[in-house]
């Protein structure tokens, strides 16, 4: 029977700022193929989590590894493609062409003191056509909306062929509208393309709907299965995890009360 | 002024650095632009003060001085000046920016002490400071000849990690950009530009042909390739207007070259708002 790779494995993972715990024994495990959807109120841990699996930040204690091997040995960075919330928030005054934007996403797959070429350049048109941004080669990145940027920063991280996508609550100040076709955009990456993805995110009811697995954390994790797995639990238990109530709108549907 | 190149040696000098450093320091500049880093120029000349300052005290003081070109101490200078900042960035972590006036007043400060202590340099001193035609020496000119290379080397093999870094730090050091060491070493080229350039601008003066040509590419250009095209066509017109002018008028290069940059800076802001 054919196993999935691991490709994330964190064990007993805790993280302390000074004496406050932002994390305690986190243990979660990605496979490859897999769309795992990490939800969690603000202030839960979220981006510490990601931070530690980018190799930003070491925890207090627990074990990482990365695509079999520890964390801290791993040199792979362009099989990790890697979109965070505040790439909208660069100066739109930042005078760069979305194909410059994007062929920077190829910087370590190519290697220190090697130039980037036509086939480097052909590499980042098509991963703009990926996500129907092709058309938009040299427009200048600032010029774009929040959505647009947003499908330019996942052709970025898409472009160097990895195996991985993190994305730290990328439809941060992007329309209800686009919010829509960029999840279903990461859903055909996922089925289409094989890669697996690691989404941040507290829109709970689009997300859980798209992704393969779900985790839910808040500063531990109170849950983590497949998606069928997750639609069983109560809104009593979800609530309580959560920290406040959530009102499931129907069998597959839920949304915080805030 | 071209029968007066070809007759005169010192106004050789002083064109060609002037020229080579119209390319370098406004190439260099985008990068310290983009990543919002433009008063560290500023701190860094200020430092170079000091290692010039030190160098003409010495020259009186000590006979081995004498022979040294000052341009050595304050590239020197000015280097140290930028590994310190980036050391004081790390303690810093909070307060980045706070590097910055630290450096600049220290540089100031042992620029004035020097200064006290030699009783003043007179011409010596304004030609450091505003930039001088006819200070530029043949030796000088291997300097600039020297730092060109480097500074067109370090960016030509480096520049996608360059633009990564500029565009989005963060990305950057996700995907495996060694950000510390390219960092240091960037800070050190700028130093050896500032040290360049000194000679040509004035110290007071440096940072501007870094950050004026860039200021106006800037609001033109609508790709990284095209800012730094149009930063140093910029920065070669405001070279050879301010060294004609300043030749011409018999005043410190230093101070046309930047009121050129100025002019163009206001020129392209009209236009641009002429054209919207």
């Amino acid at each position: 029977m054919y196993m999935a790779s691991s490709i994330i494995k964190l064990e007993h993972i805790t993280h302390k700022y000074h004496h406050s715990v932002a994390l305690s024994d986190v243990s979660l495990e990605v496979k490859q193929g897999e769309f795992w959807a990490l939800i969690g109120p603000n202030g839960s841990g979220k981006s510490t989590l990601l931070k530690i699996i980018l190799g930003l930040l070491k925890p207090t204690e627990g074990t990482i590894q990365l695509f079999g091997g520890p964390i801290d040995s791993f040199k792979q960075q362009q099989r990790i493609g890697y979109v965070s919330q505040k790439s909208n928030a660069f100066s739109t005054k930042f005078p760069a062409t979305v194909l410059e934007v994007v062929k920077s996403g190829l910087t370590s797959r190519k290697g220190l003191f090697k130039r980037l070429n036509k086939e480097d350049e052909r590499k980042a048109i098509d991963a703009l056509h990926v996500v129907k941004m092709g058309d938009y080669q040299q427009e200048s990145i600032g010029n774009l909306s929040g959505g647009q940027q947003q499908r330019v920063f996942i052709a970025r991280a898409l472009v160097g062929q990895p195996d991985l996508l993190i994305m730290d609550e990328p439809t941060v100040g992007i329309d209800r509208q686009n919010v829509e076709s960029f999840y279903s955009m990461l859903s055909e990456l996922n089925r289409e393309y094989g890669i697996a993805i690691l989404l941040v995110t507290h829109e709970i009811d689009v997300v859980t709907q798209l992704a393969t697995h779900v985790a839910c954390l808040n500063r531990t994790i109170h849950f983590h299965g497949a998606h069928e797995e997750y639609d069983k639990m109560t809104e009593s238990e979800l609530s309580g995890w959560y920290g406040h109530p959530i009102r499931r709108l129907h069998q597959k549907e839920t949304e915080p009360i805030t | 002024m071209i029968e007066a190149i070809f007759t005169y040696e010192f106004l050789q000098n002083a064109v060609l650095s002037g020229l080579i450093i119209g390319i370098i320091a406004p190439m260099l500049g985008l990068f310290i632009v983009v990543r919002r880093m433009a008063m560290i120029s500023d701190a860094l000349s200020h430092v170079a003060l000091a290692g010039i300052a030190g160098s003409l005290y010495l020259s009186q003081q000590v006979l081995f001085f004498a022979a040294l070109n000052p341009v050595y101490l304050g590239m020197g200078a000015a280097v140290v000046g930028s590994l310190l900042i980036e050391r004081l960035r790390r303690v810093y972590k909070s307060f980045e920016e706070l590097a910055i006036p630290i450096i600049l007043s220290a540089g100031i400060g042992f620029g004035a002490i020097f200064i006290s202590l030699a009783k003043g340099f007179g011409t010596d001193l304004v030609g450091y400071l505003f930039g001088s035609v006819s200070a530029v020496s043949r030796q000088d000119l291997y300097i600039v000849i020297m730092i060109a290379i480097i500074v067109i080397a370090f960016l030509y093999f480096l520049y996608k990690e360059l633009f990564s870094l500029a565009f989005d730090p963060e990305y950057a050091r996700v995907s495996g950009v060694n950000e510390q060491v390219i960092q240091a070493a960037f800070m050190i080229i700028t130093a050896l530009v500032i040290g360049a350039s000194m000679r040509i601008v004035g110290i007071l003066l440096v940072s501007s042909l870094m950050t004026l040509p860039v200021a106006a590419a800037i609001q033109v250009a609508k790709s990284y390739k095209g800012a730094l095209m149009y930063s140093i066509v910029f920065g070669e017109v405001a070279v050879i207007i301010g060294l004609i002018s300043a030749y011409y008028l018999d005043i410190a290069p230093g101070g046309t070259i930047v009121v050129t940059s100025v002019i163009i800076l206001l020129f392209v802001l009209f236009w641009k708002k002429i054209r919207s």
